[in-house]
């Protein structure tokens, strides 16, 4: 595991797959938009409304599977002193807070004309909002120290704590009664949605996640790249 | 004291299963935290009572005061929803197929406002036991499908929100 942890194997993994990524990307969320926008029908109820959903519904899977990626990645950071760990953490946490934030402005725009109300302090929407706070908590926290390494550590602390908020998002719809409507896919008796409304929706998922790991490995390489500079400018200044 | 202490090697393993309890205990802690958080504001977490959470509330030790401000959610009643002799205000029924509870409204209905929809609306308990709203939310379920498949299942008497009406008649 700790082979990994060499930013140069990392860098021989990760740049292979990054077109691979960036293709798929593309590939989805084209199709994706194509069949969500033109192709598949409109809701019995909401009518073209329900177009939001495939914006929406994926944005919100991915807020809370960026945490909980940042959560494992920081947990081994800390338990197993894994570097990487503390890096995919860092990296990932502003792409979960813009998933985060469009998850709430599609609600938000979902909701005005079906609820007939752009917010209510229901027990889903304030826990995301919760999670958004939490993201912007942690990308504050790590970048006050001066000492990056006790940043990292302190502010990955945060981001386990954070995680409780994790199954009560999830479940939130289904402990309490809540504006928000439970779970459309994720369920026991299989998926309460059509399946050509499913397809764009799952399509999409794939799209975002691909996009995440696009951005993550980018965002990866600015960072081993930063670091080799700051080592070399230190060792030119004791030189 | 030099001599018995472990190789380096075990001791870095030492102290790695100790962070890991440490972070492990420290989650159930959290966990639990969160748990009794949680039941203890029940009251306050929940977004809405149904006519049955409003009649045990009335009938407990804690009941609803005169212009207290609350949240009630349900279905609109079948053949309830009426027009009150000053032609503005709606009088409907808001039921969750135990119970059920008088609505009054004065204002703009949203627009899946309809009779067997799910709606919450925000308001006060009269004294005449009549909700008088000051809000009325209209409540989307899960369930997605086009027009077509809509009208298909209600065709096959497959369509569960008119089970759920013939239970109340």
């Amino acid at each position: 595991m700790h082979k990994y942890a060499n930013p140069n194997q990392f860098l021989r993994i990760a740049n292979p797959l990054l077109p691979w990524f960036s293709g798929v990307t593309v590939l989805c969320i084209g199709a994706a938009l194509y069949l969500g926008l033109f192709t598949s029908p409109p809701d019995y109820q909401q009518g073209d409304t329900v177009r939001i959903m495939y914006i929406h519904v994926p944005s919100a899977w991915m807020a809370m599977f960026v945490y909980g990626s940042m959560a494992i990645a920081s947990a081994t950071a800390l338990i197993w002193r894994h570097p990487p760990g503390h890096m995919i953490t860092k990296a990932s946490a502003p792409i979960g807070a813009c998933f985060t934030m469009i998850c709430l402005l599609t609600g938000s725009l979902w909701g005005k004309p079906m609820w007939g109300t752009w917010w209510q302090w229901d027990a889903r929407m304030t826990s995301v909002l919760i999670l958004f706070f939490i993201y912007i908590g942690y990308i504050a926290l790590v970048n006050a120290f001066d000492d990056s390494a006790r940043g990292q550590r302190t502010a990955s602390v945060l981001v386990l704590v954070g995680a409780v908020n994790l199954p009560i998002i999830k479940f939130s719809v289904e402990w309490w009664n809540t504006l928000h409507q439970p779970a459309s896919v994720v369920r026991f008796d299989g998926p309460a949605i059509h399946p050509s409304m499913l397809w764009p929706l799952l399509i999409m998922s794939v799209g975002f996640t691909t996009f995440y790991l696009v951005v993550l490995i980018l965002r990866l390489r600015g960072e081993l790249a930063a670091t080799k500079i700051r080592n070399l400018r230190l060792g030119q200044a004791d030189a | 004291m030099t001599h018995d202490s472990p190789p380096l090697r075990s001791r870095a393993a030492t102290r790695k299963r100790r962070r890991l309890y440490a972070v492990l205990s420290g989650a159930v802690m959290l966990a639990i935290a969160a748990v009794l958080v949680l039941t203890a504001f029940e009251d306050s977490i929940v977004f809405f009572y149904s006519p049955t959470d409003l009649a045990e509330k009335q009938a407990g030790r804690d009941p609803v005061k005169p212009d207290q401000l609350l949240r009630v959610g349900g279905l609109v009643e079948e053949d309830s929803v009426k027009t009150a002799a000053d032609g503005v205000t709606k009088l409907f029924t808001v039921t969750d197929l135990k119970n059920t509870l008088r609505v009054s409204f004065k204002g703009i209905l949203p627009d899946l406002f309809r009779e067997g929809q799910g709606i919450v609306s925000s308001g006060s308990l009269g004294p005449d036991g009549i909700f008088v709203a000051t809000e009325v939310l209209a409540k989307h379920d899960e369930t997605y499908m086009p027009p077509e498949v809509a009208d298909a299942l209600k065709r096959a008497g497959e369509w569960k929100g008119d089970e759920e009406k013939e239970k109340t008649q």
